[in-house]
């Protein structure tokens, strides 16, 4: 198989000289025909720009500095939380509550303060992606929602530059480099995305918590072999990793002739709206509707005034097994909502009942469902278990 | 013929399996191939129209004709959506 080759940096790398402290710091990678002075150098004058600096782009943007990366900018605008940290590894517990761009800038200083960090600390969107992408090198894909995924893609492809891309769930990794014409792009593989709330995020699935970290390591190493014009890129190939079964499957991939942005005839020439292409506005305002609709609804305090009172309704909670086992309403009837639709039959029909999940939307759903088998009298608990929690019983721990 | 089928992702906790078999005619497509594991599966039928295909280690379009002793892999998109409703 031929290697594509690439010379992504031009002459830049010739004004990137280093100094003798510089060359001390990577002389494992100096003495390497492969990286060599000439490497360290084209690394020095590289700019990767990194969406996102949670699971994937914490040890991500950990080896590029201390690879000596020149430049990495950083996407992010969120916070850091306490359950990020069993994964997020560039934030620390004294982190948490601060913007994340910025516990990440003074991790990635710390480990090489030659680096230069440049903060773009708000969301991507298709009105700033193409400015915010324009003067970087490498693009790596370190997000966790599909509108920014397909945003990411098309902008890469616009702008003609390679997209780093990985994803993780529970315990299966995937990683590529999308690199239109050279190969595929994201939208060859997944050219519609699933309806909304069909594929779940890290926080409903779950992930092992050292599963970024192997799959962050990749994209860097693709990164870094794309600004050293080294080795054979992950172009073409979509690894999967399997951590339970500790195994690595390669599948090929190619472009796809009716590709909407990179095919020889795209529909796609400028960035479109990404939420809607996702559906997500419709599903969020379906579930408003649906929240609004279903007007019965009670609070924890209401709820607790019931039980209290010896009037308790039968209390249906949706959730899955292993939320159950972190917290729970005593006395609740347990069928997640996904295995509902075959369980109706254990439910009594005409009493009346509170059904909730951990914050409301799955509840709404469920009432939905119940409603259209034929049950009534049925009411939503505001805010679900956290909601009953906060202000009913905090003894019991949230997540 | 029967076909190996691995589930990667989302398929594989959807169905708790990593692996299915799926008894397909001679000359049957990915799209065929498709429609068997939807009713063999049915918790996989609301991915199906998402999932990508790869028949022997390469990506396959629904109308390719999936080959005896193929080892077929369902692997799903991954990431998405917000925190836990």
């Amino acid at each position: 198989m031929n290697t594509p080759t690439f010379d992504l940096l031009g002459d830049r790398a010739a004004s990137a000289p280093l100094s003798p402290p510089e060359v001390q710091r990577y002389a494992r990678h100096l003495i390497m025909p492969e990286v060599a002075m000439e490497g360290q150098k084209r690394l020095k004058a590289a700019k990767v720009l990194c969406i996102g600096t949670g699971g994937l782009g914490s040890p991500l943007t950990l080896y590029l500095a201390a690879a000596g990366v020149g430049t990495i900018g950083l996407v992010d605008f969120d916070v850091v939380d306490v359950s990020n940290l069993q994964r997020q590894i560039i934030h620390f517990t004294s982190d948490v509550g601060r913007p994340k761009i910025t516990s990440a800038e003074e991790k990635l200083r710390a480990i090489n303060p030659d680096l230069n960090v440049v903060r773009h600390e708000h969301a991507l969107d298709s009105g700033n992606a193409m400015a915010i992408c324009a003067p970087y090198d490498v693009i790596v894909d370190g997000t966790d929602n599909f509108p920014t995924r397909y945003l990411v893609n098309d902008a890469c492809v616009l702008l003609g530059k390679p997209n780093v891309y990985g994803s993780i769930f529970r315990f299966d990794g995937q990683a590529s480099v999308f690199f239109p014409p050279s190969g595929p792009c994201y939208r060859c593989l997944y050219p519609e995305p699933p309806p909304p709330g069909l594929v779940p995020s890290c926080a409903e699935g779950g992930v092992l918590g050292i599963l970024p970290g192997l799959i962050g390591v990749v994209q860097a190493t693709e990164a870094v072999k794309l600004i050293l014009g080294k080795g054979r890129p992950l172009i073409g190939r979509l690894l999967l990793y399997d951590a339970l079964d500790m195994s690595f499957r390669e599948m090929k991939v190619r472009k796809n002739p009716r590709c909407p942005i990179c095919g020889p005839n795209p529909t796609i020439h400028a960035l479109i709206d990404y939420q809607e292409f996702c559906g997500v506005r419709g599903e969020e305002a379906t579930t408003e509707a649906m929240a609004a609709a279903s007007n019965g609804t009670i609070t924890p305090l209401e709820l607790k005034e019931l039980l209290d009172r010896g009037d308790a309704p039968l209390i249906l909670d949706v959730r899955n097994p292993e939320e159950i086992a972190i917290c729970r309403i005593a006395g609740s009837v347990v069928i997640p909502l996904p295995e509902l639709p075959q369980r109706l039959r254990e439910l009594k029909r005409g009493v009346p009942m509170v059904v909730h999940c951990k914050s409301g939307m799955r509840s709404a759903k469920a009432i939905k469902l119940l409603e259209a088998e034929g049950f009534s009298n049925l009411r939503n608990l505001t805010g679900g278990i956290l909601a009953w929690i906060k202000d009913v019983d905090p003894s019991q721990p949230v997540y | 013929m029967l076909i190996r089928v691995r589930l990667f992702a989302l398929a594989r906790k959807q169905t708790g399996l990593a692996e299915v078999e799926i008894d397909l005619p001679e000359e049957a497509t990915v799209a065929d191939l498709k429609a068997r594991l939807g009713s063999k599966c049915p918790q996989l039928l609301p991915l199906l129209p998402n999932v990508m295909i790869a028949v022997d280690a390469e990506y396959a379009t629904d109308d390719q004709v999936v080959p005896l002793d193929a080892e077929v892999a369902v692997i799903p998109p991954v990431s998405g959506g917000g925190p836990l409703p």
